[in-house]
């Protein structure tokens, strides 16, 4: 009986502070991200959606060289490389990449194609919204990645903590 | 008939309408904030895309309700399958009459000028001198629709859910009956205004919650369980009996069901406060009758925020815990609450 009695105040107790944890959480600010209207903070070395680069000069940094396609382990990557003749200089070395397509179906944002590449031409950066309406659309034409793409509804964060350890990435 | 009576009639149908259509406003209204309250507990927005704050968001889900397509699952019995939504909601909804909203009945302003007598309006459809036991009789004839769709559903989720509802309501309002008593004994009276005027001394003191805190937890907990909410909403179940006796309801059938066990949740909250937080009592409530509208609306939000923070805060109950805590628990409590309220009211009369 007494054993009883017990185990109800006990079971009174916790009920009131469970009672008293949740109205705790009912008086703090909700921690949703309102994502279209507010922006992701991403990390800098977040890896997102690819972009090619260029050079100040606005040569391409890509050479065609078809190492970033070798290197995809999905093989999403179609490089096909032409010549740079003296009136059409598009990039600083001998060829250029008359077509470089990436499918953003097939991507899994390995960031091997970023690792591969001998020019630092093609970058992952920090866009993730890649949704389109028609699945041709998600075939990224090399026009599409050459443009400068920083989407409003992305912000990155600088206080990425870089650890002094050797490994994957740094020296 | 004479012009006074056909008067009197035509104000009381449309006051029945409009407490019932407030009902069903309030169903929806809860439905919001219930999910907007509940987003807060686990630290979310809620619903805030239609509209602005999502306040249209109820209107938005009864238009889908509405415009979804009626299926009638093969196998089924028809006209029970039909009627058993309604069956559940009628109740919820009638068990309101008896409510008291404010102390005395108003007089419609203009009226003396267009009829020639000032028209009166009470605050409540009926204050019938038993209404403690209609209240009760009402509440258990929400169980009917609940098991008359689970049985004629044709599914063995329906038919575990309303055997177990049908259970779990017949066990709960045993305790809830016992608990009410005490209040009775104390008060002489199963007048709803009366209970209410009973509690209105001494600053808030006097209400019953303060007087029999036992009596009003036992009511409080029981109502839980008699209108199917959480932690005792094993009518439900989603994890395991799919969506319980409204497993092969869709579209405003289900609506009904879903609205009912809302609009048990305001009855509930209501009668709780009418009950135990003093009903429409409040500070200068005597010289401002209408006052006490605000206040009885204020108390009934209150005891709705409770119900939903009960549901942010314990998980489900295990069905036979649930009723061991019933007839193992409360029963014997409200038992002894009424057995020690007694001794006291006698030995006070000595």
């Amino acid at each position: 009986m007494i054993n009883e009695v017990k185990d109800v105040l006990h079971g009174s107790v916790e009920l009131a502070r469970a009672m008293g944890v949740t109205l705790k959480y009912f008086f703090t600010k909700p921690v949703t991200n309102q994502f279209p209207d507010e922006p992701v903070t991403v990390y800098p070395r977040f890896r997102g959606r690819h972009v090619l680069k260029r050079y100040e000069n606005g040569l391409e940094r890509c050479i065609g060289c078809s190492l970033c396609a070798a290197a995809c382990p999905t093989d999403c990557i179609y490089v096909e490389a032409a010549e740079n003749t003296d009136e059409d200089r598009r990039s600083p070395g001998e060829r250029y990449a008359k077509t470089y397509e990436i499918n953003m179906l097939r991507c899994i944002f390995c960031g091997y194609c970023a690792e591969a590449c001998p020019t630092e031409a093609i970058v992952l950066e920090h866009d993730f919204a890649l949704a389109e309406y028609n699945r041709w659309d998600a075939v990224y034409t090399k026009e599409r990645l050459l443009e400068p793409h920083q989407p409003k509804h992305i912000t990155i964060r600088d206080d990425e903590v870089y650890l002094d350890v050797p490994g994957w990435g740094t020296k | 008939m004479n012009q006074q009576q056909i008067i009197t009639l035509t104000v009381e149908v449309i006051k029945a309408g409009i407490i019932a259509t407030g009902l069903m406003l309030g169903f929806a209204a809860m439905t919001l904030f219930e999910r907007k309250v509940v987003a807060r507990f686990t630290l979310r927005y809620g619903p805030n895309r239609v509209s602005k704050y999502g306040l249209l968001q109820p209107i938005a889900d009864m238009l889908k309700m509405f415009f979804k397509e009626e299926v009638i699952p093969g196998q089924v019995n028809r006209l029970v399958y039909v009627i058993a939504p309604g069956l559940s909601l009628i109740p919820a909804i009638m068990a309101f009459a008896v409510v008291p909203l404010a102390s005395q009945p108003f007089v419609i302003p203009f009226t003396e000028q267009l009829f020639g007598t000032p028209v009166e309006v009470a605050p409540w459809i009926a204050d019938v001198n038993v209404g403690l036991l209609y209240v009760l009789a009402i509440g258990s004839l929400g169980t009917y629709g609940v098991v008359l769709g689970g049985w004629s559903s044709n599914n063995k989720y329906s038919l575990l859910g309303g055997l177990r509802t049908s259970a779990q309501m017949i066990s709960y309002e045993l305790p809830m009956g016992v608990a009410l008593l005490s209040i009775v004994l104390m008060a002489g009276s199963l007048q709803m205004n009366e209970l209410v005027k009973m509690q209105g001394s001494v600053w808030g003191l006097g209400w019953f919650i303060f007087v029999q805190p036992i009596a009003f937890l036992i009511f409080f907990i029981s109502g839980l369980a008699e209108a199917g909410r959480s932690p005792f909403d094993l009518p439900e179940t989603e994890n395991e009996l799919i969506g319980g006796f409204a497993t092969e309801y869709g579209g405003m059938k289900f609506g009904l069901f879903f609205g009912a066990e809302y609009i048990h949740a305001i009855v509930l909250s209501s009668i709780t406060a009418t009950l135990f937080l003093g009903g429409w009592n409040g500070p200068f409530v005597e010289q401002v009758p209408l006052l006490g509208l605000v206040y009885f609306f204020l108390k009934v939000v209150f005891m709705l925020f409770v119900v939903v923070w009960v549901r942010a805060s314990i998980p489900r109950v295990r069905f036979d815990k649930l009723m061991k805590f019933c007839w193992k628990f409360l029963l014997p409590l409200s038992v002894i609450n009424l057995a020690v309220t007694a001794l006291v009211i006698a030995l006070l009369r000595f």
